[in-house]
């Protein structure tokens, strides 16, 4: 039986990932910790400020796991929202998980919470690193309506492994946003093709920004993440050498590139324009021989 | 704008290191050395309010790398100056956010390996821009009169609907809410704000012992961020409640 990843709640999503019966919340809507800053404002709070967090097992492995609920302010950072995240991703270091799951679904900073938000999101970042430097994987999902947007895809880029359905969408600033500063001839919000394969996992995939793109299904998402368990990119100076050598090639290689389809096209896809229609299984097959891998 | 950006940028080398410095003007990116004490300090980061592209992201990563290389355990002062991230098509299609998460991972990692790397925000930092850079050093600190925000008042008034005249009075006493240094040095963003005796300033910088992140901490004693160390302690400890 298949549940959509897509259309769940955020604790759907991680009881749908998990074990049955074995996820442990931490600070649940029931501890009411909610934002301090709403209520100034005359809006309203969540008592999990937008995200859960927890402990539970996958396959009988120990991992970490966070959600964010993007129905509630689009899933945006506030100040408890973040601390959540960082919090758990600290206590990574004290119990050595077989892996950190942050399932993102998010605009990035709450602007009602504008500069708590923003400084979250840094914190989340560092801690995001240090479990990295510790060894321990930090995975990130992302099939959510909101994508992975703003501070949260900086975030997300600089965890070990990211998963993705066709659905999701992985890019530092939205189409409305460069269309309100730079116009409509630089980037038209309202062409969703274009905002989908400009800002899509598949395009994601393709370029060696993600690692792995699967159906829109937990069980899909729940198998994809279990392969990476107990696996580490290293941070090591050699590492990050490869990495910026990988980037630095991107860049040259696709300079001139002013669509995706003309890289797709470059990196040796016959159709370009057949590449949305592909299941994520036929997508994965030609992935698997022409997309650039993450070093 | 250039040569303004330029000048102000070396009366504030000299007053740090006087003639002990040499830097490069690369367009908008910045990168060269200085002598402080006895101490050679390395120095890069970005001029004239630059936009933070792939291509300029990853051309600070290039200067990171080369310190961790050729000079293990140098003090980094990275110029924190820029209007965000770069605004373009190109941008995103190129997967921006994969070279500025590149960019802060080298300076992170720079940190770990035991460089002090100061972060210095100088005329102006925006949002993406303050999270690649300065974000990313150990302690982050500002020129007295630099501005520092998250989104102009005029958009964000437009995007959360607050109107922007109970926004501006909003912000007054709200330090999460409103542009400028002194809030985000009561949230604990900002380590300190460097006026007066600059030498002094860095020189405190630099005998600062590196901690992991205490910015929640300083948050919370300087009263801007009150309950995100609280809440972060209770879930790292496995808590129900806070």
């Amino acid at each position: 039986m298949s549940a959509s990843y897509l259309e769940a709640s955020a604790r759907n999503r991680i009881l749908g990932l998990l074990d049955p019966d074995t996820f442990v919340e931490f600070l649940g809507p029931t501890a009411r910790v909610t934002s301090p800053h709403l209520p100034g404002l005359d809006m309203p709070v969540a008592f999990d400020d937008g995200v859960a967090v927890g402990e539970g097992k996958i396959s009988g492995r120990t991992v970490l796991i966070a959600a964010q609920e993007g129905r509630f302010m689009g899933g945006a950072v506030g100040e408890v929202h973040g601390a959540k995240l960082t919090g758990l991703l600290e206590r990574a270091l004290d119990i050595k998980p077989a892996a950190v799951l942050l399932l993102l679904d998010t605009g990035g900073v709450r602007l009602q919470e504008a500069n708590a938000g923003l400084i979250a999101v840094g914190e989340i970042q560092r801690a995001v690193l240090a479990a990295r430097h510790a060894g321990i994987p930090v995975i990130a999902l992302i099939g959510g309506r909101n994508g992975c947007y703003g501070g949260t895809s900086i975030a997300a880029r600089s965890c070990d492994w990211i998963i993705g359905s066709e659905e999701g969408r992985l890019s530092i600033s939205g189409p409305e946003v460069i269309e309100t500063v730079e116009g409509a001839e630089e980037f038209d919000s309202q062409d969703r093709a274009l905002v989908w394969r400009t800002m899509g996992l598949k395009h994601r995939r393709l370029l060696g920004e993600i690692d792995r793109v699967v159906g829109d299904d937990i069980a899909a998402f729940r198998n994809a993440a279990q392969e990476y368990f107990g696996k580490s990119r290293p941070l090591t100076l050699e590492a990050l050498e490869t990495q910026h050598e990988f980037l630095a090639k991107r860049l040259e290689r696709f300079h001139d590139c002013r669509d995706a389809r003309e890289i797709w096209s470059r990196l040796g896809v016959n159709e370009p324009a057949r590449v949305p229609d592909l299941d994520p299984d036929q997508f994965e097959n030609l992935a698997g021989t022409i997309a650039v891998q993450r070093p | 704008m250039k040569e303004q950006s330029r000048q102000k940028l070396e009366r504030l080398f000299s007053d740090l290191f006087g003639n002990g410095y040499k830097v490069d003007f690369d367009g908008s990116l910045l990168h060269g050395e200085a002598t402080f004490e006895g101490t050679t300090i390395a120095i890069l980061g970005t001029s004239e309010r630059a936009y933070i592209s792939a291509s300029l992201a990853l051309e600070q990563a290039r200067i990171v790398l080369d310190v961790m290389r050729d000079h293990p355990g140098r003090a980094i002062l990275l110029v924190v100056e820029n209007s965000g991230q770069k605004l373009s098509l190109f941008d995103e299609l190129i997967g921006n956010n994969g070279y500025i998460a590149h960019l802060s991972t080298c300076l992170d990692a720079a940190r770990r390996r035991g460089h002090k790397v100061i972060g210095l925000v100088h005329d102006l930092a925006i949002s993406g821009g303050f999270m690649a850079t300065g974000m990313a050093t150990g302690d982050c600190y500002a020129c007295e009169g630099a501005e520092l925000r998250v989104m102009a008042p005029e958009a964000m008034s437009r995007i959360t609907r607050i109107p922007l005249e109970r926004l501006s009075e909003l912000t007054k006493s709200n330090p999460i809410l409103g542009p400028g240094v002194a809030n985000f040095e009561r949230i604990g963003a900002i380590a300190g704000v460097w006026s007066g005796d600059l030498r002094s300033h860095l020189r405190h910088a630099l005998a600062s012992p590196d901690r992991e992140d205490p910015r929640r901490d300083l948050g919370e004693e300087r009263g801007g961020r009150q309950l995100a160390a609280k809440v972060a302690r209770a879930v790292r400890e496995g808590r129900q409640r806070l």
